[in-house]
């Protein structure tokens, strides 16, 4: 089901692109800007085209794989997807408004989605946070700062470690 | 026999004002189901103790009672009573509008009715409710096609096949339905066998006298002729099934009063559990089984009003008996530790689950009976559904059963 | 690195980042003073290979101590609506008195992660479920919220959320309309650590709790499980729980 409401949101989009090209006046969706970069290239996790075509596939698939074999990397999860294209602050977009970086495009393609009637539509300081932030147990907080919560101020961090092993 | 002529009821103002009355009953339940999705269910009666409230009181009697309503066409095909034969389309009719009624009251309590398609296209086939989920669209696909064969003239020597099928569903039907609670080991109420007979006889009852009540309201609304011999073959049925029903209910609490560990919840529902003790004594027991007996095989029992009076009775009787079936039953706090009472718990453990029915969630079960009746209006208006005399005359009740298929 | 795919990039951190983890904790030993074992890498499937457990000691649990119950709604994000009928309780504490003797104790209750759940048996679509490694669980992904599970369950376990809810944990999601239940604290366990209700137990020195895996003989709670008396909460249903209970 979700897939196909999926591809209708792919159709809509590319129909909304090809409408937009002929009739050349500017209606598309305002995408916030994301809180920081994967790497000096590239912006998302993916290509941002991949991203912005198939990021359904990659979070449906992400969603199976955690929730029913645990596996919790980082990548395509959703919580991290918040963490970056969402702003912590206090008068943050809600998923219910148009600023909201999903339902900027979702609105405009007008493809409902229920993902944030679950998940927390907006970067949450979780208790482990609180803990980290503490300071009451640094070396823990160190290594669960890396393996658990990738924070978004990590990411690039992440690309120089990676460049560093090559 | 004379060859009947079936046709369909009146168009014109009256249909459609018939029609609208039931239709603002839907319109009601529509509004009340989006009351409570809107909000959330803490708007309801139900909670986290009572998990199923009077939405599933009003969808399982309706399940019940939709194979209830299909014994008639059975007992003509299946069983070859000529008599029935005229009656058996609009049996076959009320089975599936029934169904859908009840269905209908179901989606619209889950927690997220929008996800009806996660509901039919993920399954786990260990779960008696996906079953049920098979086992209702399989019965409406079934009874459809057996209406067919009932209605069109070139397939009527398939009827008595597809009438055969019809009701080996149902009975699989009514057991799934039963066993919904018949196999919940958890629970002191329920995790019984004789839940899926009970539940059988159960639609035998229920089924019998929505059908009975549906058949005279609409012949009278149509000033079409309806004979006695019919009425009174009816109610004599009727009578002979709510007598069943109340067998089957005494051999359940029979069974479970043996048993020691049993005995709390016995005495819950038999003897101390308030409003559940009355609805059992008094509405199931008393005005819904043993007053409609009087009535049908009483004096009274002649006049078509005491008839319906008694069809009536007997589905408030029956919507009591699933009452204190799945609200009494949750209502029983779990044994969770046998020897012990629990002095304290802030989940309400061992105690008696407390339950108020709300107004939206009456009126969304209301609308579940009101959607099946205006389906019903609608599929006589637009096919051939009732004959268009069912006076004595009409029906020969002694005529051979050969050419009854 | 541009041609390199993110997922390694990812991996090799996580691996970096596993053996800090290790690091982490000999230069920090007492924390987690029960178990810590079975490091499993986020990015590999859990196993049958271990079966998580949780060893409740009656004796131990304080009459009048909530911890474990606040930890929980703190670390899940339960925060209630003051209506106690609706509002959803993962763990909770219940006081029982013997009808013969009057001898009182207090334990937790909480899902009892049974190796034969009714809640999965019951469930039409299958959105309750047992992963490989015992851990019963919601996948509220595919949740219709018909709440048969909840009528399945002997330990009334199981909460149905009757309102919409905002800013949940982002390891923890719920929402309106769908059954949830204790989850073990997946995400921690997930990451070695221990449910927050076990920890909190420990923290105030009561040490009721013992969380581990059963099937590792030399863990914590397999080798108490040997050592001492335990049942399950109506054993005779047969389910095999992953939750025992001393003293009861």
């Amino acid at each position: 089901m979700l897939k196909q409401s999926l591809t209708i949101l792919l159709l809509a989009i590319t129909a909304g692109l090809a409408l937009q090209g002929r009739a050349g006046d500017s209606i598309l969706p305002e995408i916030p800007e994301a809180q920081s970069r994967f790497s000096a290239t590239q912006g998302c996790v993916e290509p941002t085209e991949e991203m912005r075509k198939n990021h359904m596939e990659k979070i449906l698939h992400k969603r199976d794989e955690t929730v029913h074999e645990g596996i919790r990397t980082s990548q395509y999860s959703l919580k991290e997807c918040i963490n970056c294209h969402v702003s912590a602050a206090a008068d943050a977009p809600r998923a219910s408004s148009e600023k909201h970086f999903c339902s900027s495009c979702h609105s405009y393609a007008a493809v409902e989605i229920d993902c944030f009637q679950c998940h927390a539509d907006r970067p949450v300081k979780t208790p482990q946070d609180n803990m980290l932030s503490s300071g009451s147990n640094p070396p823990q907080a160190t290594s669960a700062g890396n393996t658990d919560t990738m924070t978004t101020g990590n990411l690039p961090v992440l690309v120089t470690e990676g460049n560093a092993h090559e | 026999m004379k060859a009947l002529d079936y046709r369909e009821i009146d168009g014109g103002l009256p249909f459609y004002m018939l029609v609208g009355a039931i239709g603002v009953f839907v319109l009601a339940a529509l509004g009340a189901a989006f009351y409570m999705e809107h909000n959330g269910h803490w708007v309801t009666g139900m909670n986290n103790q009572i998990v199923w409230g009077t939405p599933h009181v009003f969808a399982v009697f309706l399940i019940v009672a939709a194979s209830g309503a299909l014994n008639v066409a059975s007992i003509s095909s299946v069983f070859s009573k000529a008599m029935y034969k005229p009656l058996a389309r609009l049996s076959g009719l009320l089975a599936i509008t029934l169904l859908v009624g009840g269905l209908a009251v179901l989606v619209l309590d889950l927690g997220r009715p929008d996800r009806l398609i996660v509901a039919m296209t993920y399954y786990n086939f260990k779960s008696i409710f996906a079953w049920n989920i098979m086992l209702y669209t399989g019965f409406m696909g079934i009874v459809a096609i057996y209406l067919w064969m009932m209605m069109e003239r070139k397939m009527n020597q398939y009827t008595k096949i597809a009438g055969f099928t019809a009701f080996i569903w149902r009975l699989t039907l009514t057991t799934g339905t039963g066993s919904i609670f018949g196999f919940l080991v958890a629970r002191q109420a329920y995790d019984a066998a004789i839940m899926a007979p009970m539940f059988i006889i159960m639609s035998f009852s229920f089924g019998l006298a929505i059908f009975i009540l549906v058949l005279m309201g609409l012949y009278r609304w149509s000033n079409r002729p309806l004979g006695d011999a019919i009425v009174y073959r009816l109610k004599n049925l009727l009578g002979v099934f709510i007598a069943a029903v109340l067998y089957f209910v005494m051999a359940y609490h029979l069974t479970n009063l043996y048993a020691a560990e049993n005995h709390g919840v016995e005495r819950f529902i038999l003897m101390d559990g308030g409003v559940y003790t009355q609805m059992f004594w008094i509405v199931q027991v008393g005005i819904g089984s043993l007053l409609p007996l009087l009535l049908l095989f009483g004096p009274a029992g002649k006049s078509r009003l005491w008839i319906g009076i008694a069809c009536l009775l007997t589905i408030i009787g029956g919507l009591a008996q699933i009452y204190v079936i799945i609200i009494g039953g949750q209502a029983y706090p779990m044994e969770m530790f046998p020897g012990k009472e629990v002095i304290e718990s802030s989940f309400f453990d061992g105690v008696v689950g407390s339950y108020t029915p709300s107004l939206p969630e009456f009126v969304l079960g209301i609308g579940g009976i009101a959607l099946a009746l205006v389906a019903t209006v609608i599929g006589t208006r637009v096919l051939r559904f009732l004959p268009v005399s069912l006076a004595d005359d009409q029906v020969d009740p002694h005529h051979s059963a050969a050419d009854a298929a | 690195m541009s041609e390199e795919s993110g997922i390694d990039v990812y991996r090799r951190r996580f691996l970096s980042g596993t053996a800090k983890a290790a690091a982490g904790m000999a230069v920090a030993p007492g924390v987690f003073l029960h178990e810590v074992a079975h490091g499993k890498p986020a990015d590999q499937a859990v196993t049958s290979d271990v079966r998580w457990g949780m060893l409740i000691d009656s004796g131990k649990c304080a009459d009048g101590c909530n911890d474990c119950v606040t930890a929980c709604n703190t670390e899940n994000g339960l925060t209630g609506h003051g209506r106690p009928a609706t509002d959803a309780q993962w763990i909770r504490k219940v006081k029982l008195k013997d009808k013969q003797t009057g001898y009182t104790q207090t334990l937790p209750m909480l899902c009892q992660h049974c190796e034969h759940p009714p809640c999965v048996d019951v469930c039409p679509t299958g959105a309750s479920f047992k992963r490989p490694d015992g851990i019963v669980l919601v996948d509220k992904h595919i949740c219709i919220g018909c709440r048969y599970c909840m009528l399945a369950c002997p330990y009334k376990a199981r909460s149905f959320i009757h309102e919409d809810l905002q800013d949940q944990m982002p390891y923890a999601p719920r929402g309106k309309g769908t059954v949830e239940s204790c989850t073990f604290c997946v995400h921690r366990v997930d990451s070695d650590r221990t449910p927050a209700c076990v920890e909190a137990c420990t923290a105030e020195n009561h040490n009721a709790m013992v969380f581990g895996d059963m099937n590792d003989p030399d863990s914590e709670i397999s080798r108490q499980l040997k050592q001492y008396n335990s049942r399950q909460i109506r054993p005779d249903l047969q389910l095999n729980t992953g939750v025992r209970y001393r003293g009861i």
